[in-house]
């Protein structure tokens, strides 16, 4: 690993890792009576762990020349093996509460273990942990391979995935010790905020090099999404993580906004964090990976364009519908509504030019487990993203709002669409990254595949039902006018669909542990035979040849 | 300048490009696309023109509808509290009596009730009102401050132990934690309490219990009266019947001898209204059934 970066390199790695060391420290003893020097541990481990890392190869020849002539794919190893031990982890935490809603005493008598500071880290494990290694991993994948170009260094992409992990490891550990912004998803306080900035703003720098490499004369649209996703971000992670540390020692800080100002920006972020991290970084992996397994074109390049423009301009509009009904002006209301529906055009174009580019490949869909989960993924797409502007509709809100029908439309999302194209990509890419023939086991694809499906659907319609239920039994009235259920009616009604929820989450744990199983037996398994299929257009030689094979 | 190809499942010209294998068709866009996008956005026009939708400075514009969810929302509150007003100022006005004998007004308590006692007290008392371990069963006929419309509404106005100056006091003294009593003299009494319930143990054990009847005559009658029948003016519970809050076997009743007992009942004369807090009572009272 350490091998591959240039000399220079190295030294910079050690710089870097040394800096972060001393930050480390700085935070371990300056914040010893707070809970930040708990995590000035942390990041001191960490950096200690990484220089150790880097010393170890830091005396090896420097790489060969011939390096340049192929594209650079460690990171992207390193961020499958670390996106798959982190999937394990955050839905085994999310079917652990999902067991606990149910059973409420299937806890530890423990702060850490309290349904408040597991939910998070629920969350955060699965979207940005797994969700956001998975991201990382493929984009630096597809951005070579579509502009045909190695990236322009070996440091920066190892800077941003590790980067990117310790603020995973600071995000996750803080919940626990009770470190938190109470911002849902935004959790992470004020300075795990600030490395984030430093990781992401590199990240951005990485993808504009690498594209300004590219021997290519069009940029393809996996880009434009994979860009969208880094950009916009980075935006909405600034603007809503605005903040003052109560003091540079100290972890607690308080948001620069207030009342419902703070919601609006919340909610500004949270809902673009659906759009632009669980959307369209996504939608940057279907529109590589599916056309290339299912070795199609993508049906209409003219729909790329009228979806990627619709989902970015709408998008940005819709976060309000997270406020109907609450003290946000009426107003505001009405514009996240117009535009969530106005939204749903744009992501039914974006679903149906992957399915239709599936046309002249439904025999390969048939077969093949892989190109079967993105196919899946990109039906939930359309599903998902249908219930999401059918909810953003104010009458609907008011029955669908603050119930399990919330829950159940972001793990259709999540579980349908999000997983399952990691799942396809990562079993697209796997074989031929480690340069095997196929996966370890396809049988256990498609044993992975039926867990995935099964826990989805048990998963979503155990939601629906339960939400809806809950929504109808609160706005119940009897004869004298009165509400006719209390709270805890409403408990007892949802508890058998709860008890499901958590049958089906677990069948998508399983299905994941499978997977990383089948993973993991296709990295140690010797390579039998060079890798026959899946021919990839060779990188350009220094001077570059004709850049179009097919003319 | 790239030139497509012709695609021959589909027919349709490629753009001519190609990124590591993957190529697009130019297909254009279908009709559909562009009759859905123009219909939500001329939606989304209409709404704008009839809704509060867009700023304008300090103010916004207010649509045509002249819709306000703030003043329909009070609007509608009104009039949910004048359809219930027909029967909340009857049950306001008339006493316990007059109510319990009017099956629509029991009806409307009962409704009322059922909400009302699952968002408030079901959390200690159980949504049946059995009670459980430290709560009492509501449900049954033993009464630890009396049973009348009045203590219970008494009760529940104001608490036990609550901190209120009108709330209940009571107080189980800690007899072996703070060394009132010997160590022997608890385990004593405690077979006698247990004797008083069950003549079993009585006849079991004879000679404890003739010890503990002598340590509850000099230390327990002044609260739980001479036959052990409690006081519900003391809030001390009848120790001959079935009826237990801590619990009847023999530990629960040393731990409840050794330690004490403060038990602890919110007031809710700030929380809940005067009716509310009567609909309870009548709530309450409707519920308990004699064993």
């Amino acid at each position: 690993m350490v091998s591959e970066l240039t000399v220079a390199e190295r030294e910079r790695a050690m710089g870097i890792t040394g800096l972060l060391a001393l930050c480390g420290m700085i935070m371990a003893i300056g914040g010893s009576n707070d809970p930040l020097g708990v995590h000035g541990f942390i990041v001191l481990l960490f950096a200690v762990a990484m220089l150790f890392v880097v010393a170890s190869g830091y005396f090896a020849p420097e790489p060969p020349e011939s390096r340049l002539q192929s594209y650079y794919d460690s990171p992207t190893k390193a961020g499958i093996v670390i996106a798959m031990v982190w999937a394990v982890f955050g839905m085994f935490i999310g079917d652990w509460v999902a067991w606990l809603l149910a059973y409420p005493e299937l806890t530890f008598d423990a702060a850490w273990a309290s349904f408040g500071r597991l939910r998070p880290v629920h969350t955060t494990g699965v979207i940005f942990a797994f969700g956001g290694n998975a991201l990382i991993a493929t984009s630096f994948h597809v951005m070579q391979r579509t502009s045909r170009a190695r990236m322009p260094d070996q440091f920066s992409p190892w800077f941003v995935l590790m980067g990117y992990n310790l603020f995973c490891i600071l995000a996750i550990s803080g919940y626990f010790i009770g470190i938190t912004q109470s911002k849902e998803y935004a959790e992470p306080e004020w300075y795990a905020d600030v490395w984030l900035v430093i990781v992401w703003v590199t990240y951005f720098i990485l993808y504009i090099r690498t594209l300004m490499r590219r021997k290519e004369p069009h940029i393809y649209v996996a880009n434009w999404y994979y860009l969208a996703f880094i950009l916009v971000v980075a935006i909405l992670h600034i603007v809503n993580g605005l903040a003052v540390p109560v003091s540079f020692l100290s972890a607690k800080s308080y948001s620069l906004f207030s009342g419902v100002q703070d919601a609006m920006t919340q909610w500004w972020y949270g809902h673009n964090a659906v759009a632009f991290f669980l959307t369209a970084g996504f939608l940057g992996m279907l529109y590589y990976y599916l056309p290339k397994r299912a070795e199609r074109p993508i049906y209409s390049y003219r729909m790329s364009i009228v979806g990627f423009w619709g989902i970015t301009f709408f998008y940005m509009w819709a976060g309000s519908h997270h406020l109907h009904f609450t003290a946000l002006p009426q107003w505001v209301q009405t514009l996240g509504m117009t535009f969530s529906l106005t939204l749903l055009v744009p992501s039914w174009i974006a679903a149906a030019n992957a399915l239709l580019t599936l046309n002249g490949a439904w025999d390969k869909v048939r077969d093949d487990a892989t190109l079967r989960f993105m196919m899946i993924a990109a039906v939930f797409y359309g599903l998902s993203t249908f219930e999401g502007s059918f909810m953003a509709i104010r009458a609907v809100n008011s029955l669908s709002h603050y119930t399990d029908w919330t829950v159940g439309h972001v793990h259709a999302g999540a579980l349908g669409w999000v997983a399952m194209i990691i799942f396809g990509a990562f079993y697209a890419t796997v074989p031929s990254l480690w340069k095997r023939k196929r996966m370890y086991s396809p049988a256990l694809v498609e044993v992975h595949f039926w867990l995935a499906l099964a826990g989805t659907l048990v998963y979503v319609f155990a939601m629906w039902n339960s939400g809806i239920i809950q929504g109808l039994m609160w706005r119940t009235y009897t004869e004298s006018g009165t509400l006719a259920y209390s709270f805890t009616d409403t408990l007892v009604a949802m508890h058998p669909y709860y008890i499901a929820r958590a049958v089906g989450g677990l069948l998508f744990l399983l299905g994941a542990i499978v997977g990383c199983y089948n993973i993991w037996m296709t990295i140690r398994h010797d390579a039998e035979a060079p890798r026959a299929t899946g021919q990839e257009t060779p990188l350009p030689a220094a001077p570059a040849p004709s850049l179009q094979p097919a003319e | 300048m790239s030139v497509g190809e012709r695609d021959p499942l589909t027919g349709h010209m490629t753009t001519g490009h190609e990124w590591n294998g993957i190529k697009e068709l130019n297909t254009p866009v279908p009709w559909p696309v562009w009759f859905f996008l123009i219909a939500t956005a001329l939606f989304g026009i209409v709404y704008w023109v009839l809704m509060p939708a867009w700023p304008t400075g300090r103010s916004y514009t207010k649509g045509l509808l002249g819709a306000d969810a703030r003043s329909a929302v009070t609007e509608k509150v009104k009039q949910a509290q004048l359809e219930r007003s027909e029967w909340t100022r009857r049950i306001a006005g008339l006493d316990y009596a007059a109510i319990q004998a009017d099956p629509q007004l029991m009806q409307a308590v009962r409704e009322r009730g059922h909400v009302l006692f699952g968002d408030n007290c079901a959390a200690c008392h159980g949504a049946n009102a059995k009670g459980g371990p430290g709560y009492p069963d509501l449900a049954d006929t033993d009464w630890l401050w009396g049973g009348t419309p009045d203590a219970i509404a008494h009760t529940i106005a104001y608490g036990v132990n609550s901190g209120h100056p009108e709330g209940r006091v009571s107080q189980m003294l800690a007899f072996g934690r703070d060394q009132i009593l010997t160590n022997d003299q608890v385990l004593a009494v405690t077979d006698y309490v247990r004797s008083l319930s069950d003549p079993a143990v009585a006849k079991r054990a004879a000679r404890s219990v003739a010890a503990g009847k002598a340590v509850f005559d000099a230390n327990c009658t002044v609260c739980h009266g001479d036959d052990g029948r409690g006081s519900q003016a003391l809030g001390a519970p009848n120790l001959t019947d079935k009826a237990w809050i801590f619990g009847g076997d023999i530990s629960a009743i040393y731990t409840s001898i050794h330690n004490g007992r403060q038990g602890q009942m919110p007031a809710w004369n700030e929380r809940l209204s005067d009716t509310d807090r009567k609909i309870l009572t009548l709530y309450v009272l409707d519920r308990a059934v004699a064993k």
